[in-house]
Formats: structure tokens, sequence, C-alpha cells
């Protein structure tokens, strides 16, 4: 058993310094690892994997929150989609069969590689859009704000409440099923569709990835899938791989790191898919 | 002029309130997740020194006992002081941590007197509590 949790410390270490290094968090990592690599039941993997996600979240939001970023009410609002999504999305996990879990989390994590892959730098910010007359309920939600900048503070306005809204709900839906942050997701829907400042969106969106996680882990930890022996090496691990990962970001070259992530994904992404349609898992 | 000052002073007042919400916010998150992380050592210390050979199987869902499923039993559980039930206090803690933060969002609003974000927020809180407590919702 001292084995066991050792290599699964390891594990979630190497899991969490990866995921805060590629911006994709330990998640889609650990669940592949406790399935295949340790045979664990995937309800319990994705258990587990949502406890070293509010782990890693809430550790990175504590430090840059101050910073004057995110936008707290938009996140605060989009919450209400995560959360309600997150929560169907733990249903559904009870009712759907674990190979179909797996095909799916397969599938998901393939579309992760492309992402991690063709991932901007977040130099490039969304261009400034002309200024269109604004919507009754985005007057309402006072959906627009400020975000420091290199020249001053720069303002914004969002647009496609809806469209935004139906894709938090979406991310909350993957994240409850699969246990995984689903950042990448949140990020789309915030900076391409609502057309939010990139850097607001990436941490405004890892934000909320807490709250989001907690929802679907109520569910799980009251259906009795979060175990204290399987989570306790993983959340440590993930959380000090992460912090040392966030350290090391500043001074790497992360290009070439996406590329090892992305290939590494891919194969995890076949294997998982391999598994789950010959029953496996 | 003066009228620009005016129309601008509750968005001033606002901003200086939302900056201390958010160095709160960040305490909070970042003492919870500490206070967290120490339960979840400390009671797998304790376990490796109850359990030195014990064997788990997970390859198969069994479905964890009461006293690791419902809120109020994980708390009094841990009060014996027994290493997986101090783990199991500990991610409570820190599930618990983001509803928190909402929690306190909730008070920063009322504060602010914006009532459509006192609302907004409301909703995430009720979701995060049927979900919490939902084994004694019994569905």
């Amino acid at each position: 058993m001292v084995t066991f949790i050792a290599i699964l410390f390891a594990g979630a270490l190497f899991a969490g310094f990866i995921g805060s290094l590629t911006g994709l968090g330990g998640g889609v990592i650990i669940v592949p690892l406790l399935t295949i690599g340790f045979g664990v039941d995937i309800r319990y993997a994705i258990g587990t994997s949502l406890i070293s996600v509010i782990a890693t979240s809430s550790g990175a939001a504590s430090a840059y929150v101050k910073e004057g970023i995110l936008n707290i009410r938009v996140g605060m609002f989009l919450e209400i989609a995560t959360t309600l999504g997150a929560i169907a999305g733990a249903a559904i996990a009870f009712f759907a069969p674990t190979h179909a879990i797996a095909v799916i989390f397969g599938f998901v994590l393939l579309y992760s590689a492309v992402v991690s892959f063709i991932k901007r730098n977040g130099t490039a910010e969304s261009e400034i859009l002309p200024e269109k007359k604004p919507g009754r309920m985005i007057g309402l939600l006072k959906a627009k704000g400020t975000y420091p900048t290199a020249n001053g503070l720069k303002s914004y306005t969002l647009q496609h409440l809806g469209g935004g809204f139906i894709v938090m709900c979406v991310a909350g839906i993957l994240s409850g099923l699969l246990g995984i942050g689903s950042g990448a997701l949140k990020v789309i829907a915030m900076d391409s569709i609502m057309k939010i400042p990139f850097k607001v969106s990436t941490s405004t969106s890892n934000f909320m990835i807490g709250v989001t996680a907690a929802a679907s882990a109520g569910i799980y930890l009251n259906r009795g899938y979060i175990d204290p022996v399987l989570s306790m090496p993983v959340m440590v691990g993930v959380l000090i791989g992460s912090l040392i990962g966030a350290k090391f970001l500043i001074k790497s070259r992360t290009k070439s790191i996406r590329l090892v992530f992305a290939i590494v994904i891919t194969l995890l992404a076949f294997e998982m898919i391999y598994n789950g349609l010959a029953k496996n898992i | 002029m003066d009228l620009q000052k005016i129309y601008d002073m509750p968005e001033n007042i606002k901003q200086w309130n939302d900056a201390r919400m958010r160095d709160i916010m960040g305490s909070l998150l970042h003492i919870g997740v500490l206070a967290a992380a120490f339960l979840v050592i400390l009671g797998g210390i304790l376990f490796f020194i109850q359990h030195p050979k014990e064997i788990f199987d997970y390859t198969t869902f069994k479905g964890e006992p009461a006293k690791f499923r419902q809120v109020h039993l994980i708390v009094k559980e841990s009060l014996n002081f027994r290493g997986r039930d101090i783990i199991q206090l500990g991610l409570l803690v820190l599930i618990a941590t983001p509803v928190a933060r909402v929690i306190f969002s909730l008070i920063g609003f009322l504060i602010e007197k914006d009532w459509i974000y006192v609302a907004i927020t409301a909703v995430v809180l009720i979701i995060l509590s049927v979900s919490l407590f939902s084994n004694y919702l019994s569905f």
C-alpha cells in the first residue's frame, strides 16, 4: 500500500507540474493515470481528479486574484451556468456506463491535445471592437469592466451573453462528467464568444474552475466516490507539482513542452478510447 | 466637469470595494487550501501509522461508508482522530473553500447594495448547497 501511494504521489506530482506548465490542469492526466495505470474504477478516478482540480485552481487563484485582472461579476454570473452543468454532468456520470465515459474522455483529451498545440501565447489580444450599443441584459448585468495594462486601464464590454452562457453550461457538464477543470472551453466561451480580453478570460476562467469543480465534487462525495486514501497522495502531489510548474513557467520555453504534452495526451486519448470500446474500463 | 465627477463617484467607490473584496478573497482561498493540505497530510501520516500493511482495492466500486459521505458525519468522525477521518475532513475543507468564496462574495455584494449580483450569487450558493447536501435531499 505504501508503494502504491508513493507511485500515485509521484504520478500526481508530474500531472500537476505538466498541468500548470501547459495551462490545461492536472485532471486530464490524473484520470487516465488512475484508470489505465492502476485499474481504478473511472468514477473513483473522476472524484479524485475533481479534488485535485479544486486544490490547484484555488491555490493559483489565491495568488493572482489580487492583481485585479479577473472580472468577479462576470465570473459569478457565468458560475450559474457552470455549476448547473456540473451537477448535470455528475448525474450523467452515475447513469452512463463506465466504458462510455472512457470513450467521451478520450475524445475530449484528443481535443485538448489539438487546443494545447495550436494555443496562442496570449500576446495577441482580441482586437478592439467598434463600440456597439449594448443590449438590455448587458446593461442590467453591468457586463463590462476594466483591466490594468502597460498603458493604463483598458475597458471592455461583453457581447453574446446567451451564447457564452450555453458554452459555459457545456463546460460545466464536461467538468462534472469527466473530473476535469475544462478551463480551455471556459476561455473559448469568454474570449472568442463574449469578446472578453484574453488575459481577463484566462484568469476569470481559473477563478471559476474551483466553484465548478466543487459543485460536482459535492455530489461525488455524497455518492461515496471520494476516497480518502486515494485522494490524499493525489491532492498533495498535484498541488506541489503545480506550484513547481508555476515557478518553472517563467523560465522555460513552453512551446517544446506543449508539443511533448500534446503527444502524451494524444497517446492517452487513444488508450482511453481503445479501452472504452473494448469495455476494459 | 462637475457632473462627470458625480457620475464617476459611485464607480470609484465600487472599484475600491472590489479591490478590497479581491484581497480578502485571495487570502480566503489561500487559507482554505493550506488548511485542507495540512489536514490531508496530517491524516495521511496518521493513516500510515495506524494501517501500515492494509491493502485497498479500487478496481470495482463499493462506495464509501456513510461516515465518509455525509457532511455532518465527516465532521463528527474526525474528532476520533483517525487517519482517514482526518483526510476526509481535509477534503471537505477543500470542497468548502470555493463555497466560502461565494459566501464572501454574497456579503460583499450586500455591502455594495448591488442587488442584481446579490441575487445571482445567492443562486450559485443554492446550487452549491444542493450539491454538497444532496444526501439529505434523498435523490
